[in-house]
């Protein structure tokens, strides 16, 4: 996957280049005995993100959407600068972090933040709202430590949080409340860019509706970047500018939103969409894609799509599909778009 | 007070249900005065979001409450039986057989220390008198049935040895092997992916229209509901607030918090606008506003929705709890 994303007008806020992520579980000491001894045991591998190539414009909301194990959360997690990279690098405003330094590496850092799924345990249950929200202000200096206090209660207001509960702890709340305080945490850094993982997943439609205008209207505000990372379609298409497909620690696909929604190309994309159902699609039948999610421990040769993929070929059990440009602003990873039109 | 008119030949129907938990607080009315019936083949949507009581009310048919959970009153009327009254034995005999029942977590179902076998061996002997090896046929033919590839090699293998969507399919094929009457499906497909949740509502779908079995499936999500369900019934805070065919209650809901419900759902709603939600949170049952329940979202609340509204039949076949029912929306 060589080819590069297009470069924005502007350099982008966030740009990922051949990033892989390996995570290896070691064998134990009976492993390496058994091993000497002859027998096939060797340390597992899990890719768990393979080479991807991502860069992500200001004020723009990208939608990462797979499916559980496609890696689209260690990907975020990367990007966060919770993991580190076993390959490639993360660019924020340009700068490689891997050897940006001084001021400059600390301002990146706080420049990218991240927003997780479990509202129940991202927070310290014993910390109040107030601390969890203005610890890290206070520590790096955003705001002077005088002014922390009404810096907080401004902050739980924005998130439509009444700044009267800064004194209580993350169990006087409901999953919807949380899941605003743990946005509050997030902002009062002041970041340019969100890393949102599954940020609505736990909550009820109403409370999740809430949740999502909240993020469109801070994006308003703050003149945000999102990253959105979900396995729900309907969220992601309604909030973002463009999607990303991931399978199996490939990006398989990217493209706008509405582009993507009326024409996906590649299959997986395909079968990802015909599949969610609509409320506007009644006692329809049916017609899943074949078989299940292969092992990231093992995952099949060539595409990794290939053996539930309808329109495999010999190539793809072979060759690795590199992610290309189909379209201008499309990107699709499938031998089918070598072929001649049919 | 008009109760669900339910056909005579109706699966099962169930009539002001009641089931109350009594805790050290007070008393929570978990399922409060609910009616409805499900035909022969026909799929029942319950929708609601989380304390509505969806569940509870699934448990209270299956006899599943415990303490301090109890169903107090209502009827549950199953092939001229109340379910409510059974004993513990005779009960035993429904359950599993005439009536059975899918969990969202597949591991409530499967016991992780049996292999699939054993266990689907089991459920059958449990109710029909055959061999052994009849019991492990009907097994490898239910496994079959709901597309598990190589059944015979699946038998042999302990839950853990599965997948997500397989161990689903296995609790799906135990629930179908005694071809009961009726099966109750508690968000069989929340936990799993989008494709396999697609396989898995295929095969209940399949399975209903080729054995005539009657379905509940409880749910938080209209989408699901949309495709798959034949009725629809919504609750909110223990009681069914509308009742109505799918495309009555998704394309013209009456009642305020349906159509709430509706507007939250962003596959609706364009891009670039805001969703239409609905204010506020759902209330503890301990603590519930006088009068109706959702008054306190409403936006269409007044003094009326103090009493508490009585069951209405706007249109034929609906069922709405609600003194301002969005008629004019209903187009009648």
């Amino acid at each position: 996957m060589n080819v590069q994303t297009p470069v924005a007008a502007a350099t982008p806020i966030v740009e990922v280049r051949d990033l892989t992520k390996n995570f290896v579980k070691r064998l134990d000491l009976a492993g390496r005995m058994a091993a000497v001894l002859g027998a096939d045991a060797r340390d597992e591998t899990v890719h768990a993100v393979d080479r991807a190539n991502l860069s992500i414009s200001n004020g723009e909301v990208v939608g990462l959407v797979g499916e559980s194990g496609c890696g689209k959360s260690t990907l975020g997690r990367l990007i966060a600068g919770l993991l580190e990279p076993t390959e490639g690098s993360v660019h924020v405003h340009g700068r490689d972090r891997a050897t940006a330094t001084g001021s400059d590496a600390h301002r990146d850092r706080l420049a990218v933040q991240m927003i997780f799924q479990d509202p129940f345990a991202s927070l310290n249950p014993r910390m109040r709202v107030e601390d969890i929200i203005g610890e890290a202000p206070r520590v790096h200096g955003v705001v002077p430590k005088a002014e922390i206090s009404a810096y907080v209660a401004d902050t739980l207001e924005r998130v439509g949080l009444d700044p009267d509960y800064r004194r209580r702890y993350p169990h006087q709340f409901s999953g919807g409340q949380r899941s605003r305080i743990g946005i509050a945490r997030a902002l009062a850094v002041k970041p340019q860019f969100l890393v949102c993982d599954e940020a609505v997943a736990a909550l009820d439609v109403s409370i999740q509706a809430q949740v999502i205008n909240l993020f469109m209207d801070l994006r308003e505000q703050f003149d945000l970047t999102y990253l959105f990372i979900s396995h729900d379609l309907s969220v992601v298409r309604y909030i973002s500018d463009r999607i990303v497909i991931m399978y199996l620690g490939r990006i398989v696909e990217s493209g706008p939103t509405e582009v993507f929604f009326s024409a996906p190309n590649h299959p997986y994309a395909q079968a990802l969409l015909a599949e969610i159902p609509r409320l506007d699609q009644r006692k329809r039948t049916f017609h899943p894609i074949e078989g299940e999610i292969p092992s990231p421990l093992n995952p099949p040769p060539g595409c990794h799509f290939h053996p539930r993929c309808p329109h495999a070929f010999e190539r793809c059990r072979v060759e690795a599909p590199a992610l290309r440009e189909i379209a201008p602003g499309r990107h699709s990873a499938c031998h089918l778009n070598d072929q001649p039109a049919v | 007070m008009t109760t669900a008119q339910a056909p005579d030949t109706a699966t099962l129907t169930v009539r002001n249900l009641e089931t109350h938990f009594f805790t050290r607080v007070g008393v929570a009315k978990a399922v409060n005065n609910v009616s409805f019936y499900v035909n022969p083949g026909e799929i029942l949507g319950l929708v609601g979001e989380s304390g509505s009581g969806k569940s509870v009310t699934g448990f209270s048919i299956m006899g599943l409450i415990d303490p301090p959970g109890r169903v107090v009153g209502g009827e549950i009327l199953y092939d001229g039986q109340n379910l409510a009254n059974l004993d513990d034995e005779t009960m035993r005999g429904i359950r599993g057989n005439r009536i059975a029942m899918i969990f969202q977590d597949p591991m409530m179902t499967l016991n992780p220390v049996l292999r699939v076998d054993t266990q689907m061996v089991e459920a059958v002997r449990a109710h029909q008198d055959v061999s052994h090896a009849t019991a492990l046929e009907l097994s490898r033919a239910a496994l079959e049935q709901v597309g598990i590839p190589s059944p015979e090699r699946r038998l042999k293998s302990y839950p853990h040895e599965l997948s997500g969507g397989m161990r689903q399919r296995v609790a799906i094929a135990i629930a179908f092997i005694n071809k009961p009457d009726l099966i109750i499906a508690d968000e069989p497909t929340t936990a799993l992916d989008v494709t396999i949740q697609a396989q898995i509502l295929f095969e209940a779908q399949q399975l209903c229209r080729e054995t005539g079995t009657a379905m509940i499936w409880i749910t938080h999500d209209l989408a699901v509901v949309a495709a798959l369900a034949d009725r629809i019934a919504v609750m909110y805070a223990g009681r069914i607030v509308e009742t109505g065919s799918t495309d009555d209650v998704i394309d013209r809901p009456v009642h305020p918090y349906t159509e709430g419900l509706l507007g939250s759902v962003p596959s609706r709603n364009v891009g670039g606008t805001r969703l239409t939600q609905i204010p506020g949170m759902t209330p503890s049952l301990l603590n519930l506003p006088e009068g109706c329940a959702f008054r306190t979202r409403c936006s269409y609340a007044d003094s009326a929705c103090h009493s508490e509204p009585a069951e209405t039949k706007p249109v034929d076949g609906r069922i709405v709890r609600c003194v301002h029912p969005l008629l004019t929306e209903a187009g009648a």
